[in-house]
C-alpha cells in the first residue's frame, strides 16, 4: 500500500463517519427522497467517466467510455429530476385545499 | 519537504473539495421536510461544479462525451418526470443500476488505459479496479433483477433452486481467483478482469433472484450502497478525491437504511438476503387453506357509515395501495370524513410498500400533510382510542401473529397494532396471503370487517356512500 493510498483511505473512513452522522437524523418520512438523493450523489462517478472517456484513444476505449458516460449521465439526471419530484410533494398542512368552516373537531 | 508538497493546489481539486461540502450539506438539510428540497439542489450544484470541473481536464473526444452525457439527460429527465410515483422504487432501481454499471466500466477503461499504454499498473490500481468493477458490476445485475421483480416482468417470489449457496460460493471463487491473477499481473491481465467482471454480473442476478418482492426495501437500499462503494473505489483507482468522498457517503447512507430496516422487520440482514423468505412451504399453504372461515365480507355502503359516524379513523397504507393507486381516492374519503368531524390519521410502518418510506411518498402525492402521518411507534399506542382502523392493502405489517404466536415466521417483527382499535376494515383483493405468505388472523377476528376487491375502487365506493349519508 503506498502511502498515497493510505491518504484516500483516511478521507475515506472519515467521509463514512460523517455520512453515518448526517443520515442518521434523517427522519423516516423522507428515507425514500433519501435514498433517491443519495442515488442522484453516486452518480458523481460521471466524473470518472468523462475522464476516462474524453481522455480513451483505442477504439473499444472510445465505445466503453460513451456507455459509461450514458450510464452515469443517466444517473445524475434522473435521480435529481426523481427526488425533485418526490420532494415537491410534501407539504405542511396549511395548503390543504378545502373551506375553512368546517368544524373538524 | 518536496516540489509537490510546495505546489499551489490544482483548481479543480479545490472545486472537487466544495462539491464534497455542498454534497454533505445537501444531504443536511435533508433532515427536514422544510428545507429537502433546498438540501436536493445544493446537491445538485455541488454535481454541476464538479462536472464543469472535470471537464476543463484535458479533454479530446469531445462529440463522445457530449453525445453520451446530452442522451444519458435527456432519457433521465424525461423518464423521471413521466414515471408514475407508484413505480418510484423501479425507476430508482434502474438508475442505481445505471450507476453501478458505470463505476465498473470506470475501472475497465482505467485498466485498459493502462495495458494499451503499456504502463506498468501499480498493484494499488489493480487491487482497486477489480473492486470498482466487482461490487459495480453486483449492484448493476442486481439492480436489473429488482427492477424486472419491482415492475412485476418476472414474478415477486423468490426463485429458488437446488445448492443454491454453493453456486454462490463458486461464482464468489472464480472472483477472487481471478481478482488475485489480475493483482499479480498474471498475463493477459484484461482478460481476468473481465472473467472477474463477468462473474460479478451473474452474482448479481443470482444473489437477488431467491430475495422476494417484499424484502425488496432493503435490496434497493443495499445495492445503492453497494453503487456508493463502487464509485468510491473508482475514486481510490483515478486518485480522486470527490469519488471517495461521495461513495463513502452513499455507502454509509446505504448501509444505515439496510440496517434499520432489518431492524424494523426484526429479522437480520442475512435472513433477509439468504433465507428466502416467503418461498411457498407445503406447510404455510396447508395452513392459509384453513383459514377465512370466520371471515365477514361486508359493503362499501357499511363501510361508509361505520367511518361517517367514527370520531377517529387511523388509515393503515400499505402496498395494495400503491398497486391500485388508490392514495387520492383516499385522499378524498379522508377529506369528506373531515367535513363530518371525524379525525383521520395514517399509521406508517417503516416497511410499509417497496421502499423505506414509500407509503409518504404516495401519500404526499395526493396532497395528505406530512402532518397528519404517524410513524409505528407514535401511533401505535393510539390504537386503542381509534373507532376505525382502516387498512388499505397491508397484510403482515398488521398481522398480530408477530405479536402472539411464537411459531410464526414474523413472530418478533414490530407490528402496527391495529386489532386494538374498535373496529377494524380491511380492504384486500381477495384472501391470498402477503407476500410473505403467512396467514393473517387479524381477518378472523371477530371486529374485523373485510371489504374485497380492488383497493382504489373500493375507497370509490366508500366515499360515495360517505357522501350519500
Amino acid at each position: 500500500m503506498t502511502a498515497h493510498l493510505l491518504t484516500e483511505l483516511t478521507i475515506f473512513i472519515l467521509a463514512v463517519f460523517v455520512g453515518f452522522e448526517v443520515i442518521s437524523k434523517v427522519p423516516t418520512m423522507l428515507h425514500t427522497p433519501l435514498m433517491s438523493a443519495t442515488n442522484a450523489i453516486h452518480g458523481i462517478v460521471l466524473v470518472g467517466a468523462i475522464l476516462i472517456a474524453g481522455t480513451a484513444d483505442a477504439p473499444l476505449g472510445v465505445i466503453v467510455g460513451f456507455i459509461l458516460v450514458l450510464l452515469a449521465s443517466l444517473n445524475v439526471f434522473g435521480g435529481y429530476t426523481v427526488t425533485e419530484r418526490m420532494l415537491e410533494m410534501f407539504r405542511p398542512k396549511t395548503q390543504a385545499p378545502k373551506p375553512p368552516a368546517d368544524g373538524a373537531q | 519537504m518536496t516540489v509537490a508538497d510546495k505546489a499551489l493546489a490544482n483548481p479543480v481539486d479545490i472545486a472537487y473539495l466544495i462539491t464534497g461540502i455542498l454534497f454533505i450539506l445537501g444531504l443536511r438539510f435533508l433532515s427536514s421536510p422544510k428545507t429537502a428540497r433546498l438540501g436536493n439542489r445544493i446537491s445538485a450544484v455541488g454535481m454541476l461544479i464538479a462536472v464543469a470541473a472535470t471537464l476543463t481536464q484535458g479533454i479530446v473526444n469531445w462529440i463522445v462525451v457530449g453525445a453520451a452525457l446530452l442522451v444519458g439527460a435527456v432519457v433521465g429527465i424525461v423518464s423521471a418526470q413521466r414515471v408514475k410515483m407508484t413505480a418510484m422504487p423501479q425507476m430508482v432501481a434502474i438508475f442505481n443500476g445505471a450507476g453501478g454499471g458505470a463505476a465498473a466500466l470506470v475501472a475497465a477503461g482505467e485498466l485498459l488505459k493502462y495495458v494499451n499504454s503499456g504502463t506498468p499498473i501499480t498493484y494499488d490500481v489493480s487491487f482497486t479496479s477489480v473492486l470498482s468493477a466487482v461490487i459495480g458490476a453486483l449492484s448493476f445485475a442486481g439492480s436489473i433483477i429488482a427492477f424486472l421483480k419491482l415492475q412485476e416482468v418476472m414474478t415477486g417470489r423468490p426463485i429458488t433452486y437446488p445448492a443454491q449457496q454453493v453456486v454462490n460460493a463458486l461464482i464468489l471463487l472464480v472472483i477472487v481467483v481471478s481478482w488475485g491473477l489480475v493483482v499479480a499481473g498474471y498475463h493477459p491481465v484484461l482478460q481476468w478482469f473481465w472473467i472477474a467482471l463477468g462473474a460479478s454480473l451473474i452474482l448479481g442476478v443470482l444473489f437477488v433472484l431467491p430475495i422476494g418482492g417484499a424484502d425488496m426495501p432493503v435490496v434497493i437500499s443495499l445495492l445503492n450502497s453497494f453503487t456508493g462503494l463502487a464509485a468510491a473505489s473508482t475514486g481510490f483507482v483515478l486518485g480522486n478525491n470527490v469519488l471517495i468522498i461521495s461513495g463513502a457517503l452513499v455507502g454509509a447512507s446505504g448501509t444505515l437504511l439496510t440496517v434499520l430496516m432489518g431492524k424494523a422487520m426484526n429479522r437480520s440482514i442475512t435472513n433477509v438476503l439468504f433465507g428466502a423468505f416467503g418461498a411457498v412451504k407445503p406447510s404455510a399453504a396447508g395452513a392459509g387453506a384453513k383459514g377465512g372461515q370466520n371471515v365477514r365480507s361486508v359493503s362499501a355502503d357499511d363501510v361508509a357509515a361505520m367511518l361517517a359516524y367514527a370520531n377517529e379513523v387511523i388509515v393503515v397504507p400499505g402496498y395494495g395501495m400503491a398497486v391500485a393507486q388508490a392514495q387520492h381516492s383516499i385522499r378524498e374519503l379522508a377529506d369528506q370524513l373531515e367535513k363530518k368531524g371525524v379525525e383521520v390519521k395514517y399509521a406508517i410502518h417503516p416497511v410499509a410498500g417497496r421502499m423505506p418510506g414509500h407509503m409518504n411518498v404516495l401519500l404526499a402525492e395526493a396532497n395528505v400533510p406530512y402532518t397528519s402521518l404517524y410513524d409505528m411507534d407514535d401511533i401505535n399506542p393510539e390504537f386503542e382510542r381509534a373507532d376505525v382502523a382502516l387498512v388499505v392493502g397491508a397484510n403482515d405489517v398488521t398481522n398480530p401473529a408477530a405479536r402472539e404466536d411464537k411459531n410464526s415466521p414474523i413472530y418478533g417483527m414490530p407490528i402496527l397494532n391495529v386489532d386494538k382499535a374498535a373496529n377494524v376494515v380491511v380492504l384486500k383483493r381477495s384472501m391470498a396471503s402477503g407476500f410473505a405468505g403467512i396467514e393473517n388472523p387479524l381477518y378472523d377476528d371477530p371486529k374485523t370487517v373485510m371489504l374485497f376487491g380492488d383497493a382504489k375502487k373500493s375507497i370509490d365506493g366508500v366515499v360515495a356512500g360517505v357522501k350519500a349519508l
